[in-house]
This record gives C-alpha cells, sequence and structure tokens, in this order.
C-alpha cells in the first residue's frame, strides 16, 4: 500500500500543528466559533448530539494492521472504546473532545493518517472496490488510480473551495461493490477493443434530497488524461454552479439541468483546452504510486481444498468467502453485523484482534467496505480455520454477508445533529426479527440500508429495501423504499406508500419480504423479484 | 418552559443552563423565560458552551427536573438509546423508555 515519502509526512505534520493552534487559539477565545467551525471541519472535527465526532480518512478503504492498532488506541485513549465504520469507508469517533483533538491527529499522522477532506467542500475520500487487488473479476487493482487521483486533488485550490462536497469512486470490475453509479464522478478502469486500458466515466449521481444515477459521460478516457479531464468536469461545474441554494450546489443537479448532452459537450470542450496545456501528470509520477501496490509475494502450489468439517466453519465459509485472484488464497469479508449488536461498530480490542489477523494471515493488509463490514484480501485457503476461530472468539464471525441482517444504518438520531429519526434502533428490531439464520440464508441476497434522514448516508435510495426516517410533527416515523441497487444494475428506490412508526416498519418490512418468498421464481433474489413483479404486487401485500 | 443548552466548548458534552452556569444533568435546567438570548451571547463569549441554544420543554411527569419536548434533546439529555452503557444513567433499565 502507499507509503508517505517525506512530503507527504511534512504537509500533514504541518497541518497538525496549524489546528493545534487555531484549537489553542479558539480555546482562549481569540477565535469565535463562526470561524473556527470551518477550520475544525477541514480536519474532520463535527460537534454531534452528545460530543464532538472525528472522522478518520481511510483512503479507498485500505489500512494496514500498525494503522488499525492505532485506530483502537486512539478509541481507548480518547474515545470510549469503540469506532465506527462509514459507507465512506471512513472511521468515525463519536465522543471526542476538542482538547485532545490536535493530539489525536498527531497520533494519526504517525502512522500515515489524517482527517483531511473527511467533511467540507472538498473531494472526499476517495472509495474504491473493497475487494481491489483481490478479486478474481479485477482487471488490474484500481487503487493506484484512486490513489493518484488523490495526490493530485488534495491541496490544490481549485478541488478545496469547490460548490459542495464532491465523491469519486474508482473500480475495475464488471461487477460494481462500490456503488459506483451514486457518485458525483466515477470510474471504471476498462480496456478498449486494442486491449488498452483506460476509464469508463460516470457523472453526476448522488444520494440525499435529490438521488440522481451518474450516467455515462464518457466510454473511455485514456488513463494518463485524468487530471485534465477532472478539471473540465469540475470547472463546467464550477462555472454554473448554484452556490447560493445549498439544496443545488451538487453536481448532479447541474448535470441534470443542464442535461446530459449539453453537460457532456462542455466538459469536452473544457477538457480539449486542459489537455492543450499540457499538465497532465507524467506517467512517473503514476509509476511511482503505483509500485506501492504491487502484489504481495502470493506463494504457489498452495492447496484449494478447504477443510469443512466442522459446520459453522462450513456454514461461514459459504457466506463471507469470496474468490481470490491468486491460487490457494481466499478474500475474507469480517461482518460487523451481529444481531442486537449496532452495524458498523467495532470495539478497541477488536480492532486488535482484526489487526493481529491481517499481520499474521493477510500480508498486513485490511480494508474497509462501503458496507461497514471489514475485509481480510489475502488468506491462504489453508488458514481460514484459524482465521475463523479467532474471529468466532472475537464475536467477529457472524455469517451473514449481504443476507437480510447485513444491515447498512447510519447513525441516526442516536448520534448525528442533522437526523430525523434513528436508524440504528430499527436495524436492530429487523435483525431480531430476522435472526434465525436458516431462514435468511432461505431468503438470500437481500440488501437493507437505512438513513435517518434525507441526507442518505445509508444509502436507503440504493437498498433492495431502502428505509428513511423523517420527523412526522415530532415523532419518529419511517418511510419504506423498494427496488433499490448499488451495483452494477444500479436502480434508485422507490416510496412504497405512507410511513410507519419504529414498529410498523418492521412489521412492513417482514410482509414485503414475505411476499418475495410467496412469488419469487427458482433462483430469484428479492431484487429480481421486485423488479419482475414490481411496486403494486408488494404494496398489496405491504398495505394490505 | 424556555431552557438553554449546548455543548461544551473544551469536551464538547451536552450542558443545561442551571441558572449559575453549565450542568450535564437536564434535571437541573431552569427555566430561562426571555432571558434566553442574554445568557447565550454572555455565555458564548466567555468561551463556555458551543452552539448554545433554546428549547421548549415541560416539567417532568416525575416530578423532578425537566423534559425537553422534541426527541432529539431528550437523547442528548440521556445519551445514545442504543448504548445505555453510555448514558448518565447506566444502571437504570427504565431510563431510556423517558426518551421515547
Ligand atoms: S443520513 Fe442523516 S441522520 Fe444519517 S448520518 Fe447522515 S446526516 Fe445523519
Amino acid at each position: 500500500m502507499y507509503k508517505y515519502d517525506q512530503y507527504d509526512h511534512a504537509m500533514v505534520r504541518a497541518r497538525v500543528e496549524d489546528f493545534r493552534d487555531q484549537v489553542r487559539r479558539r480555546l482562549a477565545g481569540q477565535m469565535t466559533d463562526d470561524q473556527f467551525k470551518p477550520l475544525r471541519l477541514k480536519n474532520g472535527l463535527y460537534l454531534q448530539l452528545h460530543a464532538y465526532m472525528l472522522r478518520v480518512a481511510i483512503p479507498y478503504g485500505t489500512l494496514n494492521s500498525t494503522q488499525m492498532r492505532k485506530l483502537a488506541h486512539i478509541a481507548r485513549t480518547y474515545d470510549r472504546g469503540y469506532g465506527h465504520f462509514t459507507t465512506r469507508q471512513n472511521l468515525q469517533y463519536h465522543w471526542i473532545k476538542l482538547e485532545d483533538a490536535p493530539n489525536i491527529l498527531g497520533e494519526l499522522a504517525e502512522v500515515e493518517m489524517h482527517a483531511i477532506q473527511t467533511s467540507g467542500e472538498s473531494i472526499r475520500n476517495i472509495s474504491a472496490d473493497h475487494y481491489a487487488g483481490a478479486a478474481a473479476d479485477e482487471i488490474m487493482d484500481p487503487r493506484p488510480w484512486a490513489e493518484t487521483i488523490r495526490q493530485m486533488t488534495t491541496f490544490m485550490p481549485e478541488f478545496s473551495y469547490l460548490p459542495r462536497k464532491f465523491k469519486i469512486a474508482v473500480i475495475a470490475a464488471e461487477a460494481d461493490r462500490a456503488a459506483l453509479r451514486w457518485h458525483d464522478f466515477a470510474l471504471r478502469i476498462v480496456k478498449n477493443d486494442a486491449g488498452e486500458v483506460g476509464f469508463q466515466v460516470f457523472a453526476g449521481g448522488g444520494m440525499g434530497r435529490t438521488p440522481f444515477i451518474a450516467y455515462e459521460i464518457r466510454p473511455f478516457l485514456p488513463t494518463g488524461q485524468i487530471l485534465s479531464y477532472l478539471q473540465a468536469v469540475l470547472r463546467v461545474w464550477n462555472r454554473h454552479a448554484r452556490r447560493d441554494n445549498i439544496h443545488k450546489q451538487r453536481m448532479k443537479i447541474l448535470v441534470h439541468e443542464l442535461g446530459e448532452e449539453e453537460f457532456r459537450r462542455q466538459v469536452e470542450e473544457e477538457f480539449q483546452h486542459f489537455l492543450s496545456l499540457g499538465e497532465d501528470f507524467p506517467q512517473a509520477e503514476y509509476d511511482r504510486i503505483a509500485a506501492y501496490f504491487t502484489p504481495p509475494p502470493f506463494e504457489a502450489g498452495l492447496p484449494e481444498e478447504i477443510d469443512r468439517t466442522d459446520p459453522d466453519f462450513a456454514v461461514w465459509v459459504d457466506q463471507q468467502i469470496a474468490a481470490h485472484k491468486a491460487p490457494g488464497y481466499a478474500i475474507v469479508n469480517i461482518s460487523l453485523k451481529p444481531i442486537q449488536g449496532i452495524g458498523g461498530d467495532i470495539s478497541a480490542d477488536q480492532m486488535d484482534v482484526v489487526a493481529d489477523l491481517a499481520e499474521r494471515y493477510s500480508f498486513d493488509e485490511l480494508r474497509v467496505a462501503h458496507t461497514q463490514n471489514l475485509v481480510l484480501p489475502h488468506v491462504r485457503k489453508a488458514d481460514l480455520y484459524a482465521v475463523w476461530q479467532s474471529l468466532r472468539d472475537a464475536g467477529l464471525a457472524d455469517a451473514n454477508l449481504d443476507l437480510v441482517t447485513d444491515i447498512i444504518a447510519c447513525p441516526g438520531l442516536d448520534y448525528c445533529t442533522l437526523a430525523n429519526a434513528r436508524s440504528i434502533p430499527v436495524a436492530q428490531k429487523i435483525a431480531d426479527r430476522f435472526a434465525d439464520p436458516e431462514r435468511q440464508r432461505d431468503l438470500g441476497e437481500l440488501k437493507i440500508k437505512i438513513s435517518g434522514c434525507i441526507n442518505a448516508c445509508g444509502h436507503h435510495h440504493a437498498g433492495h429495501i431502502g428505509i428513511l426516517g423523517v420527523d412526522r410533527k415530532g415523532t419518529e416515523n419511517y418511510q419504506l423504499l423498494l427496488g433499490g441497487s448499488g451495483d452494477e444494475t444500479t436502480s434508485q428506490a422507490k416510496i412504497t406508500g405512507p410511513g410507519f412508526d419504529e414498529d410498523g416498519i418492521v412489521d412492513a418490512v417482514e410482509r414485503a419480504v414475505e411476499r418475495y418468498r410467496e412469488v419469487r421464481e427458482p433462483g430469484e433474489r428479492f431484487l429480481d423479484t421486485y423488479r419482475r413483479v414490481g411496486m403494486e404486487g408488494f404494496k398489496e401485500a405491504i398495505y394490505g | 418552559m424556555k431552557i438553554l443548552t449546548g455543548n461544551d466548548l473544551k469536551n464538547g458534552r451536552v450542558v443545561w443552563w442551571d441558572g449559575q452556569g453549565w450542568s450535564i444533568h437536564v434535571e437541573d435546567a431552569v427555566d430561562v423565560g426571555d432571558q434566553a438570548d442574554a445568557i447565550l451571547s454572555r455565555e458564548d463569549a466567555a468561551c463556555r458552551v458551543n452552539g448554545g441554544y433554546a428549547i421548549d420543554a415541560e416539567p417532568d411527569p416525575s416530578g423532578r427536573g425537566v423534559r425537553p419536548a422534541h426527541i432529539k434533546d431528550r437523547i442528548r439529555a440521556y445519551g445514545p438509546t442504543v448504548r445505555p452503557d453510555l448514558t448518565l444513567k447506566p444502571a437504570d433499565p427504565n431510563a431510556g423508555t423517558w426518551v421515547i
């Protein structure tokens, strides 16, 4: 994975010291909250319901064991012994003291981490396929490009004062595990007929109040022209952006209002201009970055067989393991969705366990999935049983990947100032209702996603079943949506009808799921059945 | 009644105006009548509280203290409903029902 050079270290350390001074001045009364707030947000520090919240960037979801141990240490020393992984592959601490924040950032800098670009009108943490570098189906590891774009754009003024936040994702497989088309700007690495590697480019996606699915803006962009192209896109956005209206600032609104064709035309025009300036980064710079992502030294001749004698282990293998590109290896998904637990939460002790496993069994690598789970990307099949035993002992061996209890839920009204309703208790009640493992497996792939407000951090627009918390005259109410997807067949979920109270939404979900079970055809997932049957067939079951 | 709340500037803890200073217990909150703006601007200038605001509340039916009108402020007063161990009343199994 990428290692900081002297410039990276110097920049991040200087930023920590700047913030230390800003905090000192704020605490000494030399700065008002209005002056200080944008500065703390630029360092990932929010004020939430119970305390300050620090959002730590995990670029494209990749961590090593040293970094994970540092995250555990921070959780223990400065927070309340746990952290929360987010749908942007980041980590949040919910109980931070302002006076501790500079020291925490200093500790993060020691392990090449920071909280820059986790807030504000900037390019947010660039996300990637969490199987990157390991997936059997990828063309190449997409992370060198994610890292290259991160380096090109961090601290570049034109990318630091954007009209609104800007989210980028990069993948390199046909299968979309990163909700690609729900991003402002998204790249899929492809090969053209001549065998050259380039980007299929999508633009104008996003969730939130006004959801849009990104459309393909260019079928093939030579990789070396990405900086020019990105600058062209941002210039068109900057030119027209509605900086006067917070609900219209995201690029998706502009793309929608200008129309696909006109947006594409203007981008192409600017692109030709930027190309003529010859400012794209040199190939040597990409090569320097890519060298950090050289595949680990996989052993040859490893056995493919997995001893499935232990039935609990066999169930876990069937659910949590994905195909690896190297023979004899597997990708291990670690569920952070125990029944009764809080999705995405992990204790400091569990972080240490996962760090140890990564170090011992996965070439020191870990991934955070946008689904709020973790991944050990490179595990020998022969080591799976030992890994499973350690995970089981740490309470991390749930076998529910992509099943009905593998629910994405944002922090909601239990933590978040913007929330209208709680998300986590709803997720817990649904998980409890479907706790029976056999029932879960019988239902198959079923992705439930819950947001506590219209900002959609819980990706409810992309849920096979989506739930949106709203405030109805001071009480929590929940809208039910069906038919969304964040995979390569991206679709936007539709609202079923009137909302429900907390218990009502759990019953409504169960009625929808039971309808699926009644009418599904062999091999159909919930989403397939919904797409075949349509909303009406489900509505009748839900509302009677 | 109107009560004042905010987060302690230094440590971010939820605090309530008790008439002389800021308490972490909502039971201590007092009715500020029409003095909300005056108190908040004084306290903001003194850098004690961050993002202070006035809310509606009513006397708690239990007879002790006050109950904020909006669920968001009751969650602020209590703590996350999904982590009773992290609230101000970790040993009280019924404390969470006060929120809803
Ligand atoms: S969706 Fe709303 S409630 Fe949930 S974390 Fe985002 S802003 Fe907060």
